[in-house]
C-alpha cells in the first residue's frame, strides 16, 4: 500500500470511529458498553481471586515443575536459573 | 509528484512510519479507553520471607527465600529478591551412574514496574548461580487494560543466557540462550467469574543436555546428546469464580508442545475459602502427563544422532494433590501480616523409564512444603 | 485533499479525535447538567439528599472498601472537608460495598468527619454513571456539575481544592 493510501486508510478509520456521518457508509461496530462496572468488582478485588499467588510461593512451585517436567511456559511465572542435574 | 518531494519522503521514510505507528497506538488507546480515562494500580508494598523445601525421588532442595516491594516516586514500584537452593542430589540418575552431591544454587532478582495511565510495564532481571550453572535472564511484560477495564491485554518478552561448566572437568564449557515471548488476554466475565488466555512460545540454543546424564543403547552407557536447538508453544487457559460464600474455585488447563515431539496436558483445579474472620485454606489438584522425545529411549534398539535417557523427557504423569492454610495475623490500617504454610504431595509414574537397580518401571512421591510471612503495607 | 493528507494536519486530527474518543460517550453527567438527585441512608442512620444541599458547594466522592487508590484519597478529602465545610463546602462520601459493616469499619479507622453514604444497591453509581473507583463529581451551588474527576493519582486534591475555592466565591 502506498504511503498516501495507508494515511487515507488511517483517516478514515479514525473519522469512522469518531461517527461522522458524511461518510459513505461502512459497516457500523459498536462495541457493547462494558458490562462489569467498577464499583461491581468487588469481589474481583480479594486476594483468593486473583491469578497470580504470592510471587515466593508461585515461584517455587513453577521452579519445581520446570526442573521435573518437560513442559515449560505460559503459567504466568517468571522463571529462570537452572537447579537441575 | 517533483523530484525534490520524492528525495524529501525517501529520507524521511522511517521516521514516518514510527511516528504513524505512534499515532496509530495513541489512537487505538484512545478507542479501547473510549469509556474512561483512568490508572491501572501500581502493587502494593509488600515483604515476604519463606523457607521452601522440596524431597522426591532422591533430591532434596530447600533453602530460605526473600522477597520486598516498595512503592518509588509517583509511578514506579522496585522489587528485589534472594533465592537459595540447597540441593542433595542423590536421585536414581545419580546414584546409578555417580555418587551423591550437595550444592547451593543462589538467585537474585530485581525488577521494576511502571505506570503509565491504563498500562503496567514491568522490567526484570535475574542472575542464578551454582558451582557448575550460571543462569542470567532479562525480561520485559506490558499489561494494558482496556475496555473499561474488563479486558487485559498482556505482552512479555524474556531473553536469557547460560553459561554451563561441569564439576571436576576444567576444559568443559558450554552456553544456552533461551528466547520466550508471551501473549495473553484476562477478561472479566461477570462481576464473579474471570478467565484468561495465555500463549507462550519458546526458543532454545546451545546445550541442553546434561554433562553428568548417560544414556544407553544396547545396555551400554553411553553419553547424552540432545539436540541443539529445541522450540516450543503452550497454550494455557485459566478460570476463576467466587462462589458466593467467601470462597472462590479456580481451573486451569495447559497444553504444550515441542519439536522435540513432546506433547504435555495439565489441569489443575483447587478451592479457596474464608473461615472465621483470621483464617483461609486452599485445597487443590494437579494432573500432568507428557509423551516423549523423539530421540529418548530408556535402552535404544540403535545408535542414533540424538539419544537421551532423561527421565525429564520420557513417557511419564503425574498427579498432585495440595493442600494451603493462611492465618492473618495482624491487620491495621497501615498493614497486614499473614503466615502461610503450604504441602503438596505428588507421584510420578513412568511408562517408559526404568529403576535399573530393580528392572520396574520408575516411580516415587514428592513431598513439597512451604512455610512463609507475608506482608502489605 | 492532498493538504489534508499531509503529515501534521493528519497528526492533529488523529490526537484529537483520540482525545474526544477517550471522553466517556453520552454521559449524564456532563458540564453544567444539573447533578441527577438522589437520596441514601447515612452511616449515621437519617437519610440525605442531594437536592437539601443546593447553595453549598458539594463534592461527590464514590469509594469503596476494596478500592486501594480510594483509601489513599480519604485522609486527603477529610483535610479537604475540615478546611471549608464553614465556607458552605459538604462532601458525601458515597459507599458502593456490600456489605455495610466493612464501611463502617474503614470509615471509622479513618476517622472519616464527612457523611457517608450507603450505595449498596449500586443505583445512584449506576446514576451517576461512574466509569472508575473512585470517581469524583464536584456540584456548584445552582446544583449544576462543574467538575469530574476519575480514578485517584497522588497530588490531584491540589486540584478539588482549587476548583472548590473556585466555586464557593
Amino acid at each position: 500500500m502506498t504511503r498516501n493510501g495507508f494515511r487515507l486508510l488511517i483517516l478514515l478509520c479514525t473519522v469512522q470511529l469518531g461517527g461522522c456521518a458524511q461518510l459513505p457508509q461502512f459497516p457500523q461496530f459498536h462495541m457493547p458498553e462494558p458490562w462489569v462496572k467498577p464499583y461491581e468488582r468487588e469481589a474481583l478485588a480479594d486476594p483468593i481471586m486473583q491469578f497470580s499467588g504470592d510471587p515466593l510461593s508461585a515461584k517455587h512451585f513453577e521452579h519445581v515443575h520446570v526442573v521435573r517436567e518437560a513442559a515449560r511456559g505460559a503459567t504466568g511465572v517468571e522463571g529462570g536459573g537452572c537447579g537441575c542435574n | 509528484m517533483a523530484v525534490t518531494d520524492l528525495s524529501l519522503k525517501q529520507r524521511r521514510a522511517g521516521q514516518n512510519r514510527w511516528q504513524l505507528l505512534l499515532k496509530l497506538a495513541t489512537l487505538l488507546g484512545g478507542v479501547f479507553g473510549l469509556h474512561h480515562a483512568r490508572a491501572a494500580d501500581l502493587p502494593e508494598d509488600s515483604a515476604e520471607a519463606m523457607f521452601h523445601y522440596y524431597n522426591g525421588g532422591g533430591v532434596t532442595a530447600d533453602g530460605p527465600a526473600l522477597l520486598v516491594r516498595k512503592k518509588v516516586a509517583d509511578s514506579f514500584s522496585l522489587s528485589a529478591g534472594y533465592y537459595i537452593d540447597a540441593v542433595s542430589n542423590a536421585s536414581i540418575d545419580v546414584v546409578t551412574t555417580a555418587s551423591p552431591f550437595r550444592e547451593t544454587r543462589h538467585e537474585y532478582n530485581v525488577g521494576l514496574d511502571y505506570i503509565y495511565r491504563d498500562a503496567h510495564i514491568t522490567f526484570g532481571t535475574t542472575d542464578s548461580t551454582e558451582p557448575d550453572y550460571v543462569a542470567k535472564s532479562n525480561s520485559l511484560d506490558i499489561a494494558q487494560e482496556t475496555y473499561g477495564g474488563m479486558t487485559t491485554v498482556n505482552l512479555g518478552f524474556t531473553r536469557g543466557e547460560d553459561e554451563v561448566l561441569k564439576h571436576r572437568d576444567p576444559s568443559f564449557k558450554d552456553f544456552a540462550s533461551h528466547w520466550q515471548y508471551r501473549l495473553g488476554v484476562s477478561q472479566v466475565l461477570t462481576p464473579h467469574w474471570l478467565m484468561s488466555l495465555n500463549g507462550e512460545a519458546s526458543s532454545d540454543n546451545g546445550y541442553l543436555s546434561s554433562p553428568y546424564r548417560v544414556a544407553r543403547v544396547f545396555g551400554a552407557a553411553v553419553p547424552e546428546n540432545d539436540p541443539r536447538t529445541r522450540s516450543s508453544r503452550a497454550i494455557d487457559l485459566r478460570l476463576i469464580g467466587d462462589l458466593g460464600h467467601r470462597d472462590a474455585l479456580h481451573m486451569e488447563v495447559r497444553h504444550f508442545w515441542d519439536n522435540w515431539a513432546i506433547k504435555a496436558n495439565n489441569l489443575e483445579t483447587g478451592y479457596s475459602r474464608y473461615f472465621a474472620e483470621d483464617w483461609l485454606a486452599d485445597v487443590s489438584m494437579r494432573y500432568y502427563r507428557q509423551s516423549k522425545a523423539l530421540f529418548y529411549s530408556d535402552n535404544a534398539p540403535s545408535d542414533t544422532l540424538y539419544i537421551s535417557r532423561n527421565r525429564q523427557l520420557s513417557t511419564f504423569k503425574d498427579i498432585g494433590i495440595g493442600a494451603k492454610v493462611t492465618y492473618t495475623l495482624k491487620k491495621t490500617a497501615e498493614y497486614t501480616v499473614k503466615l502461610n504454610g503450604t504441602w503438596e504431595l505428588t507421584q510420578y509414574k513412568f511408562d517408559d523409564f526404568t529403576d535399573i537397580r530393580t528392572g520396574q518401571l520408575y516411580s516415587f512421591n514428592s513431598n513439597l512444603v512451604q512455610l512463609y510471612v507475608s506482608a502489605t503495607f | 485533499m492532498r493538504k489534508l493528507l499531509n503529515r501534521s494536519a493528519l497528526s492533529a486530527v488523529l490526537f484529537a479525535v483520540a482525545a474526544l474518543l477517550a471522553l466517556p460517550a453520552g454521559s449524564a453527567v456532563t458540564n453544567m447538567s444539573t447533578a441527577p438527585d438522589f437520596t441514601l441512608h447515612t452511616l449515621t442512620g437519617p437519610n440525605l439528599r442531594l437536592q437539601e444541599q443546593r447553595g453549598k458547594v458539594v463534592l461527590i466522592n464514590f469509594w469503596a472498601t476494596w478500592c486501594g487508590p480510594c483509601q489513599q484519597e480519604m485522609p486527603k478529602l477529610n483535610q479537604l472537608y475540615e478546611k471549608y465545610r464553614s465556607a458552605g463546602f459538604v462532601l458525601l462520601g458515597v459507599n458502593v460495598d456490600e456489605d455495610v459493616k466493612h464501611a463502617n469499619e474503614v470509615a471509622t479507622r479513618l476517622g472519616l468527619k464527612f457523611p457517608v453514604l450507603l450505595d449498596s444497591e449500586k443505583s445512584v453509581s449506576n446514576l451517576y454513571q461512574v466509569s472508575t473507583m473512585p470517581s469524583t463529581v464536584i456540584v456548584d451551588r445552582d446544583g449544576k456539575v462543574r467538575y469530574v474527576h476519575r480514578g485517584y493519582l497522588s497530588g490531584v486534591e491540589a486540584d478539588y481544592e482549587k476548583q472548590i475555592r473556585e466555586l464557593l466565591k
